[in-house]
């Protein structure tokens, strides 16, 4: 199950996007430029999302939509705080890429493409990072991590998972001294 | 063009160049040691970064005077981080050392920068000769390269564009401003460059072709659309010296008569993209972009524009419809983009590599570019030579050299003693070749030849592990993909393709099915429109002539011989190896299959075991216990 964001969430984010494209042209061009703003400023593409850019270019939602779509890029759902990005190309599956693929998902109880439901993390599948020469390679939060092990995969997610609990009992603490 | 304008572009370059040179002397000058870090993608993913920052450390701590210089990357990806050291005083030269972890910095650090021992454990190679140290350039994997493109790649900051200029750059650019366009076009022609993007068309043809189209709004496009899985020079090269393609570019349009340019670069490039678009800011800056190019009357501009990710883009006329905001599906051709490409005017489309060949080309002119190379194919080629070999990374050879000569002298063959079995050139669009053909020779028309293709360069080396039938069934899972959808014979019939291989590698294999996988790939390649679909059946193809026994093990003994094929493999202990007493690979177990009897003997529980090998990994090398079997039917029973 993936978590949507909340009602105020989306708001924040489509007011953002209302600012910001303000700066695009108006030509068909600015299209793919434009997707690709709203997904760095917000890591994924809503529904408003893409009428909003239909209504600023003056083309139909299903064009906007059929383009987000045909490309890898985009995204349409809320990643994780942690995005995985485990690297498929052919030197990474060679060496065994498709076994780190499993053990992210089995670890996380995900599938590819997927968040967890509480939005801690998402793993997407990527044709090729290259960073061949370190295969088998993952991109964890835009750090590359080469030559990936099974034992690697559950190292990273706990060392995740012992932040978190770092960080939940740290606010803890300097919440009653408040 | 009048002579007062030839003087102009002399006199405006000759500023830039001076001052250029006054700053690359005052930093030689300066009488401190120099630690230089490659740091483009694959650096940084080894970890160039904390080396950095450990020198730096160091460095502030120790008090030790020095300066850290980044550039790109050298090509030697093995190696990462590289870090070479230049410290004059301690009479040693410039020292190359690989593999430099932050520890290995700091140590670094205080015993050559403080004492003046450069650790001879740690290096690699002196940059120069002398009597102390080997030099690098006596090991095969650096002197048997011939570097033409990637020339200047981890000697120069990508940053800062006045060290290209001390090292020679653009200068071929003002040289260009002063000839007619014509003279660079025949220029080009004479020293039959082909493009390196993969399918080879004369590069200076093109530019002809171009040329001669009527136009007004004619564009250079750049394409940096490096789409095949394996295959990483194009981002190496923007990331290492973005400045060597932008001033291809600009010949390039100055020889095309275009004003308007565009990088195309994939979105999953995210530093090259950086790079290039500051490379871009400070070209302009200088005047070497932008109206009036260097005081002439030639006024250019290029843009960046990021890709989103979709294979067939790399296919020109699927770019143009990218640019242009729409699918990025192929059209039929012709008309060539030379005619009409983008918003319907003539439209050069060069691979990075292509465009970066020409500056040296101008400068040292079509004979000598001819000298390299072979007859119909002069000139360097590029690989990323990667998978099971031991000196991954870039290469850039002569064309001509044989695939031995590439894989085993001078990317040091396949590592752990196993065998060599294929070599798959070109990704998804080449071929697998195995031993028989590694003295064929690298070039454009022998490697069609044989039944692979030059492609962008990709090279995955493979050993008796890997599974051919797994390795095409992975490139169609890929391609199958990646197709547009817009041809039935490509969308569907790879699809098929892929069922097919699928249950193949499953044990669930037919007769019939490895002659129907001929047929069904012959349709794909003749029903369709463009290169993904014309080619996507070629690794099928070429693996099939070379290894169809493999193939006829999957379907007739259900049987993976290289136990790849994860249905088709099983593990086991070997109980007469196995020292019982230890738990390594209990505790590797990521899943629990493995249990202990009451009398200490271990099992595999196959109904759990998802064959990621760790167990194997983790047995200690004395016992190396733990087996794989197939057809998993071999592994014994333990209760």
């Amino acid at each position: 199950m993936i978590q949507e964001n909340s009602l105020e969430e989306e708001k924040l984010i489509l007011d953002d996007i209302a600012s910001r494209l303000k700066a695009f042209g108006r030509e068909r061009e600015e299209l793919i430029p434009i997707l690709q703003m709203i997904q760095e400023r917000h890591a994924y593409i809503a529904e408003d999302a893409i009428k909003m850019a239909a209504e600023y270019l003056g083309i139909a939602i299903c064009e906007v939509y059929g383009v987000a779509t045909f490309y890898n890029q985009f995204r349409f759902h809320p990643p994780g705080k942690n995005h995985i990005k485990v690297c498929l190309g052919t030197a990474c599956h060679v060496r065994g890429g498709d076994i780190i693929l499993e053990n992210f998902e089995r670890k996380l109880e995900i599938r590819d493409g997927e968040t967890t439901p509480d939005r801690e993390f998402s793993i997407e599948r990527v044709a090729c990072v290259g960073c061949c020469a370190l295969a088998p390679v993952s991109v964890v939060n835009e750090t590359v991590q080469g030559h990936m092990a099974p034992s690697k995969v559950e190292g990273l997610i706990l060392g995740f998972k012992i932040e978190k609990e770092k960080a939940e009992r740290e606010k803890k603490k300097s919440e009653p001294a408040q | 063009m009048s002579p007062l304008n030839n003087e102009t572009v002399q006199k405006a370059f000759g500023v830039i160049r001076d001052e250029a040179k006054r700053r690359r002397d005052a930093f030689r000058e300066e009488p401190v040691p120099k630690i230089q870090i490659g740091m483009a993608t694959c650096g940084i993913a080894s970890g160039a970064l904390e080396t950095k920052n450990a020198f730096e450390e160091v460095l502030a701590e120790r008090k030790i005077k020095a300066h850290i210089r980044t550039v790109g990357c050298i090509g030697h990806c093995y190696a990462e981080p590289v870090v070479i050291m230049d410290h004059p005083e301690s009479g040693f030269p410039p020292i190359f050392y690989h593999n430099v972890t932050p520890g290995k910095a700091k140590m670094l650090a205080k015993s050559f920068l403080e004492d003046g021992d450069p650790l001879f454990e740690h290096v690699l190679g002196a940059m120069e000769e002398n009597d102390l140290v080997p030099q690098v350039l006596d090991f095969p994997r650096f002197n048997q390269e011939k570097r033409v493109v990637l020339e200047k790649c981890g000697c120069v900051d990508p940053e800062d564009i006045y060290e290209y200029i001390a090292d020679g750059g653009y200068e071929t650019l003002a040289k260009t401003l002063q000839l007619a366009p014509n003279e660079i076009i025949e220029e080009v022609q004479e020293s039959g460059l082909r493009g390196r993007g993969g399918a080879g068309f004369p590069t200076g043809r093109k530019w002809d072709l171009a040329r001669n189209a009527d136009g007004q709004h004619k564009t250079v496009i750049c394409n940096a659309d490096e789409g095949d899985p394996g295959a990483y020079m194009d981002r190496t090269l923007l990331e290492s010296n973005p400045h060597q393609v932008l001033e291809g570019m600009a010949i390039c349009a100055y020889a095309v008569g275009a004003q308007k340019a565009i990088v195309y670069v994939r979105a999953e490039y995210p530093l090259a993209v950086k790079i290039v678009t500051k490379a871009i800011g400070q070209a302009r800056e200088l005047g070497l972009l932008g109206e009036g190019v260097l005081g002439s009357s030639f006024d250019l501009e290029i843009d960046v524009f990021q890709g989103s990710g979709a294979f067939v883009c790399g296919e020109e006329t699927a770019l143009i419809q990218s640019i242009e905001g729409n699918r990025g599906m192929p059209r039929h051709r012709p008309p060539y983009p030379v005619q009409q490409g983008l918003g319907g005017q003539p439209t050069v489309i060069n691979n990075v590599k292509t465009l970066a060949s020409i500056p040296p080309i101008i400068e040292h002119g079509a004979t000598w570019f001819r000298a390299i190379g072979t007859e119909e194919s002069p000139g360097t080629a590029i690989f990323s030579v990667v998978g099971n070999v031991v000196h991954a990374g870039l290469v850039e050879i002569p064309m001509g050299v044989t695939l031995r000569t590439l894989i085993f002298d001078i990317c040091g063959g396949v590592p752990n003693k196993k065998k060599f079995k294929a070599v798959q050139i070109g990704g998804p669009s080449g071929g697998c070749l195995p031993e028989e053909f590694l003295d064929t020779p690298i070039d454009f028309d022998s490697l069609i030849q044989a039944g692979a293709m030059m492609g962008s360069g990709g090279m995955v080396v493979m050993d008796e592990d890997t599974c051919m039938v797994d390795v095409s069934r992975y490139f169609l899972d890929f391609t199958q993909k990646e197709s547009c959808g817009k041809c039935t014979f490509c969308r569907i019939g790879t699809h098929h393709l892929l069922n097919t291989l699928e249950r193949i590698t499953k044990g669930e294999g037919r007769d019939g099915d490895l002659d129907q996988l001929e047929t069904l790939s012959e349709d794909i390649k003749n029903g369709s429109l463009c290169g993904l679909g014309k080619t996507a059946p070629n690794p099928v193809l070429t693996s099939l002539r070379y290894f169809r026994d493999e193939y006829e093990a999957h379907v007739k003994e259900r049987r993976c011989p290289a136990r790849m094929c994860r249905t088709l493999t099983a593990f086991y202990i070997d109980l007469d190896k196995c020292a019982r007493g230890c738990d390594a690979c209990v505790g590797s177990c990521p899943v629990e299959a493995i249990f202990t009897t009451k009398n200490r003997k271990k099992g595999v529980d196959q109904s759990l075991c998802v064959k990621c090998g760790e167990c194997m990994v983790a047995c200690p090398a004395e016992y190396d216990a733990v087996m794989k079997v197939s057809p998993p039917d071999l592994a014994p029973v333990v209760d």
